[in-house]
């Protein structure tokens, strides 16, 4: 990775766990530009010649194999938008790694605003991964607006992991999915967020096809001054079933707002919704203290396994 | 190796009053010996203790724990230097695995196999609990029988176990009978444990009775059914001893 400076390779490795280049198909992004690519025999990337981003297709079909495209920055005072297309062929089933970590130190503001469009396939299935993550100790702010779209096919699946633990300053991430007859969409939301920070997450599914289901749960931690919102809006336009959930636990002098939505539109849509905001029970640190933990420790063990 | 010296522990109620909950309780717990607290319900029994392990500091009076005076320590620091306590309505931890909880009750990184040992320990298939989150999908008897596993694994010279047998249903109580007879043949260290249920009270060495914040007898079961009886027909734990008339052998 000589191209690559060291607190790039350290946010490849803590944004998408590559210490060298994978063996699959991947394309790394740093500082608004390509650092490296390679393809596979069923996944090829090429970039988009109108604005910056990259189409990624992969053949019908495709199995077992992971592809990832994440996204480095470390110069201070940077605004980079990509916009990346994913096209999953049918019965492919496949991992596709994504995220951005931002390392500031200078005085300037880094944003990083990704818009992804997946199309899914006939039966595909995708995992998604996305981890932001931001590092640096300069006054400029991190800040990350990624923009999802999935428009699910016939029974096609996605699993989305959307994790955001450490130093994004601002973020609003919204999601949007539409799934056909049959799709299903999991989505695992795990934030933390401390100091002054203000993270928004939207999700919108459209449940439009007969047997489709999404469950859209996040779990999230809110510290110091932070501030969390959470919207979740699913629509039932058929005979479906839908849940979402917000888990929060609150710090300090931190804020959680959770809009959960529900919209049915069909005698047969069944939607739930939950939402509990609150601090750490009590009764759960005593019972790890009274198994030697100190308070802290408690703390810290309950967070972990919260946002695990 | 434990004693309380003359606890008190009073609360403020909400109209200002003081209610008193402990009044002046003496007690002195020997090595390796087998307690059953017991006694009519609001007497004060869990508030005991709950002040035994710090969970609720005493209004005056002095805890030693083998000479030492514990009554200012922490949760922590009475679990460090070795106390133990399974509450009587477990709690539950969303992330939390069984295998996690059961590690940080031994301080070990354990392995599966160890770990699983202490679950089958308390009637549990342990491969089909090891990496389950101890959440709200497990039910009341299965939380109480890990609530004990934690406290086999961290194996100290006191045990206490407040209400076992609350809330959980009769299969697992046949089984959490049999553990505690396990315990009791297989004792390391002094076990104490606030129970209603005869069986319970059965296998003690000495059973201490509490009624309305203070130690009314202690001794043990044959000499101390008359109280026993009394206590129930006081307090309404007659039905929950099952015990017929003229007491049972």
């Amino acid at each position: 990775m000589a191209e690559l400076t060291q607190a790039q390779k350290d946010l490849l490795e803590t944004i998408a766990g590559l210490t060298c280049m994978p063996g699959g198909a991947f394309n790394i992004r740093a500082n608004g530009g390509l650092a490296e690519r390679q393809v596979t025999e069923h996944i090829n990337i090429t970039s988009k010649e109108d604005k910056p981003g990259i189409d990624i297709h992969i053949a019908p079909e495709t199995k077992g194999e992971t592809c990832y495209i994440p996204v480095v920055m470390d110069e201070s005072g940077m605004t980079d938008i990509v916009y990346n297309d994913f096209f999953i062929g049918e019965g492919a089933d496949v991992t596709i790694v994504a995220g951005c970590g931002i390392h500031n130190c200078g005085g300037e503001d880094s944003q990083h605003d990704g818009i992804h469009r997946f199309f899914v396939g006939k039966g595909a299935h995708v995992k998604y991964v996305e981890n932001h993550y931001g590092s640096g100790d300069g006054l400029g702010k991190r800040i990350l607006n990624p923009v999802t779209e999935v428009y699910q096919d016939e029974d096609s699946s996605v699993e989305m992991e959307m994790v955001q633990i450490k130093g994004v300053d601002s973020t609003i991430r919204t999601t949007k999915s539409e799934l056909a007859k049959g799709a299903k969409l999991v989505v695992r939301e795990r934030l933390m967020t401390h100091g002054e920070q203000h993270a928004e997450s939207i999700y919108l599914t459209e449940l439009n096809g007969d047997g489709s289901s999404a469950d859209v749960v996040s779990r999230s931690v809110a510290r110091d001054n932070s501030y969390q919102k959470y919207t979740s809006r699913i629509v039932g336009k058929a005979e479906c079933s839908g849940h979402t959930e917000c888990d929060a636990i609150l710090m300090d002098n931190a804020r959680v707002l959770a809009v959960p939505e529900l919209d049915a539109a069909c005698l047969d849509a069944q939607l739930v919704h939950e939402a509990a905001i609150g601090k750490i029970a009590g009764d759960q640190l005593i019972k790890l203290m009274t198994l030697g933990l100190t308070p802290e420790e408690a703390e810290e063990q309950i967070i972990n396994g919260f946002l695990a | 190796m434990l004693e309380l010296k003359n606890i008190v522990f009073d609360v403020t109620e909400e109209d200002g009053s003081v209610k008193r909950i402990i009044d002046g309780v003496s007690l002195r717990l020997d090595e390796n010996k087998f307690y059953v607290v017991t006694g009519p319900n609001g007497g004060g029994k869990s508030t005991l203790a709950r002040i035994i392990m710090g969970i609720e500091k005493p209004t005056s009076g002095q805890i030693l724990l083998d000479g030492v005076d514990i009554t200012d320590k922490s949760i922590t620091e009475r679990a460090k230097m070795g106390i133990s306590f399974a509450l009587q309505q477990p709690v539950r931890f969303k992330g939390i695995k069984v295998h996690d909880l059961i590690n940080i009750a031994s301080g070990k990184d354990l392995g599966t196999v160890e770990a699983c040992e202490y679950l089958s320990a308390v009637g549990l298939c342990a491969r089909d609990y090891i990496d389950r989150e101890v959440n709200a999908s497990l039910s009341g008897g299965e939380l109480k029988r890990i609530e004990i596993a934690t406290v086999l694994a961290r194996g100290t010279k006191l045990s206490v176990f407040d209400e076992p047998e609350a809330g959980i249903d009769l299969w697992s109580f046949q089984n959490l009978i049999h553990i505690f007879e396990t315990m009791r043949e297989e004792i390391k260290g002094t076990i104490l444990i606030i129970s209603h249920q005869e069986r319970i009270l059965n296998i003690a060495d000495e059973i201490i009775m509490i009624a309305d914040g203070k130690i009314t007898k202690t001794g043990k079961k044959e000499d101390m059914m008359i109280d026993i009886i009394g206590a129930s027909l006081e307090g309404g734990i007659c039905s929950r001893m099952n015990i017929p008339e003229g007491g049972r052998n």
